[in-house]
């Protein structure tokens, strides 16, 4: 009975000893990638094969204009994106986002045009009002049991109707085009020298806190990540950074609205990761009876979530607003909802629940911004880039459906 | 032994009726310090309930718990937990997706500032996993992607974080193999070498033979028999659970017994008025 069992042991402590060499390391990351663990590679991948092919097809693609475009066109997206993936980590859904989008952007324009607000006062309100949304879907989803898909499907209906209750007889309301909500979306750029500055500190900060953590972990004496890791990570993220920003200061420069929106997608991916509210939403997604037994208030992490997302869904709604000028029937309808899906589960949140990659909305919301704006380019209708869009979320799902088959049979 | 020492868990006089059915009637059971006292009995037998009134979850209508020396009434999981009752229940509440140190501090992660403090878990992780010599590969594995009897030994390593007093594991070698049922097994002596006072539910013989001190068994909602593991056959255990003399399984025992040796003295075993 007590004869030794098959399974390794747990390694006896090896005080402040490196993990491995590159070559090991390599090594392990090539195990994962076999059993179905295949990181943030296909999306990568993905990304330089979509510039590639719109790049040849119209050598403007990669402009500097194009690219500061490209990064203005994306700041919605993201920000939508980053809510919605909240709600996917719950493994539910929330179909309510594009009609939220859209009633955030009426009620800005409305309250700030019509009313008289000022910029901020409008701006709070609309987003107020997505909370006040995602409060009431999620409760009576997590309260009254009501699958998310049915409460938020209502609410695509709901809100549009109350989107165009809202804007009322005048279908169309545009921002003054000098006002100060124009000037924040579409003409506030971070200056030179900041962008510089900003593109050198987070390499710094980021092996500031690598070094931090290291050393922590080593007089705990819990195995560490070689020296050289966070160091080549840092030298590699600040060379791409400069990079970009030498080329995007080619023209305008970075665009506040992407700032913001990169803050936005690091911020919660932060929440998630790396604070205990963050990891009760992993539970929750990962087996909510197991949730529930630990103590977490699965209610109260549900109903906060949607009230996230919606918030996030209404914060996108006002940067679209902001950026195009206006604000009409249309606003948050037609592809928003499914871009900001695609995005979300192109970066590598699984519609599964539990699972989500690293800044997935951000680079979800490349690619799926990548593909838009190639196919605009090239001035082809509407039916290509439906059916375009499409086929990359269709992709995106497959991909997720066939990496947790992956995980299932690898025992992940 | 047990008449000297005081318990740490002691169940009088239990009952407890859903609707039509008595599921408990004058149930009584207690538990000592660094002992394993194993409950068996048939489907139905009420060993589920029993489980329920100690562990919070279902509380009786009538009887008394005395834990400590110290009389208390326990009617939530919460209250269980707060007492030093830890339950490891047969469906492991494990989340998947999430690796062996989160789940060891699911519900009760500690915090440095605004952030988790993912050094200290990990570190008393693999602390607490060393001090009970489990055999885990990495304590940043997701559950996923360990073996049955690897994941059990994290649900069970997880009630231990509270500090309890006494643990109930309900099933806990239920659909393992040899080598992993083993490990729990190995797992189990651990706790009572620390002092806790452990109860098994199984319907496992050989595991009840191979760890437990002591045998309570349960019949239609009652006590019927407890045994010291070592003065006790599996027959008489067997016996006591389904019901002693009239069954078919204990006849055939008995009557194979009367061919072969008449000096046994077990033949004669009064499991029905055990309790």
């Amino acid at each position: 009975m007590t004869d030794p069992v098959t399974e390794p042991a747990v390694p006896p402590p090896t005080p402040a000893t490196e993990l491995s060499t590159p070559k090991e390391a390599v090594g392990g990351w090539l195990q994962t990638l076999r059993t179905g663990d295949i990181g943030s590679l296909p999306i990568i991948i993905g990304l330089i094969l979509i510039v590639i092919v719109f790049q040849s097809l119209n050598p403007t693609f990669l402009n500097a204009f194009n690219l500061v475009n490209l990064c203005l066109q994306i700041a919605a997206l993201g920000i939508m994106a980053t809510g919605i993936t909240l709600v996917l980590m719950l493994g539910e859904i929330d179909l309510s986002i594009g009609s939220v989008s859209g009633l955030a952007a009426a009620v800005l324009l409305v309250t700030h045009v019509d009313h008289g607000f000022g910029p901020l006062l409008a701006v709070l309100v609309a987003v107020l009002v997505g909370t006040l949304v995602g409060t009431i879907q999620g409760s009576i989803f997590a309260k009254i049991g009501v699958p998310s898909f049915i409460v938020t499907l209502a609410g695509l209906l709901i809100w549009q109707g109350v989107q165009l209750r809202v804007l009322g007889e005048q279908g169309t309301i545009n921002l003054p085009p000098a006002g100060t909500l124009v000037r924040w979306a579409q003409f506030s750029f971070v200056p030179g020298w900041l962008a510089i500055g900003l593109a050198a500190l987070v390499p710094v900060l980021y092996l500031l806190f690598s070094l931090l953590t290291r050393r922590r972990r080593a007089a705990a004496e819990l195995p560490v990540i070689p020296l050289w890791l966070p160091i080549a990570v840092a030298v590699i993220l600040f060379v791409l950074l400069q990079l970009i920003v030498a080329k995007l200061y080619l023209d305008r420069g970075v665009p506040w609205t992407f700032v913001f929106m990169v803050l936005v997608v690091v911020f919660f991916d932060w929440l998630l990761r790396r604070t205990a509210y963050g990891r009760k939403i992993f539970a929750v997604g990962g087996n909510i009876e197991a949730a529930r037994r630990a103590g977490i208030n699965v209610d109260w992490i549900r109903i906060s979530v949607f009230a996230l997302c919606s918030t996030l869904a209404a914060v996108s709604g006002v940067v679209a607003a902001m950026r195009l000028g206006f604000a009409n029937q249309q606003s948050g309808s037609g592809e928003t909802l499914i871009n900001a899906i695609a995005a979300a589960v192109i970066g590598g949140t699984s519609l599964f629940g539990g699972r989500t990659r690293r800044y997935a909305p951000l680079l979800g919301a490349l690619v799926i911004g990548s593909i838009a704006n190639g196919l605009e380019l090239l001035s082809l209708s509407s039916d290509v880039r439906l059916i375009v869009t499409g086929t990359v979320l269709l992709a995106a799902v497959v991909i997720d459906a066939l990496v947790q088959r992956s995980r299932t049979s690898h025992g992940r | 032994m047990s008449g000297v020492r005081e318990p740490i868990l002691a169940m009088r006089s239990i009952s407890k009726r859903f609707g039509a059915v008595q599921a408990l009637t004058e149930v009584d059971l207690d538990v000592y310090a660094g002992e394993v006292v194993a409950l068996v009995g048939d489907n139905g037998a009420g060993k589920s309930t029993l489980v329920k009134a100690i562990c919070g979850v279902s509380p009786p209508d009538t009887g008394t718990v005395t834990f400590a020396g110290r009389e208390v009434r326990v009617e939530s999981p919460h209250a269980a937990q707060e007492l030093g009752i830890a339950t490891v229940f047969q469906d492991l509440a494990l989340c998947d997706n999430l690796d062996v140190v989160n789940n060891l501090f699911l519900g009760r992660e500690l915090r440095r500032g605004a952030a988790l403090d993912e050094v200290e878990m990990e570190r008393r992780s693999g602390k607490l996993l060393r001090e009970l010599a489990a055999r885990i590969p990495s304590v940043r594995l997701p559950v996923a992607s360990l073996s049955g009897g690897q994941r059990q030994t994290v649900a069970i390593s997880r009630s231990l974080l509270g500090d309890p007093k006494v643990v109930l594991l309900d099933e806990p070698t239920a659909a393992l193999g040899v080598a992993q049922t083993a490990q729990v097994l190995n797992l189990i002596e651990r706790l009572r070498d620390r002092g806790l006072g452990v109860v098994l539910i199984s319907h496992n013989m050989v595991d009840v033979r191979a760890v437990a001190d002591r045998v309570a068994v349960l019949r239609l909602g009652r006590n019927n028999g407890e045994f010291r593991i070592h003065e006790v056959t599996n027959e008489q255990i067997i016996a006591a659970i389904t019901g002693a003399t009239q069954n078919v399984v204990s006849e055939r025992v008995a009557r194979l017994r009367e061919q072969s040796a008449g000096d046994d003295p077990l033949a004669a075993g009064s499991a029905e008025g055990g309790a």
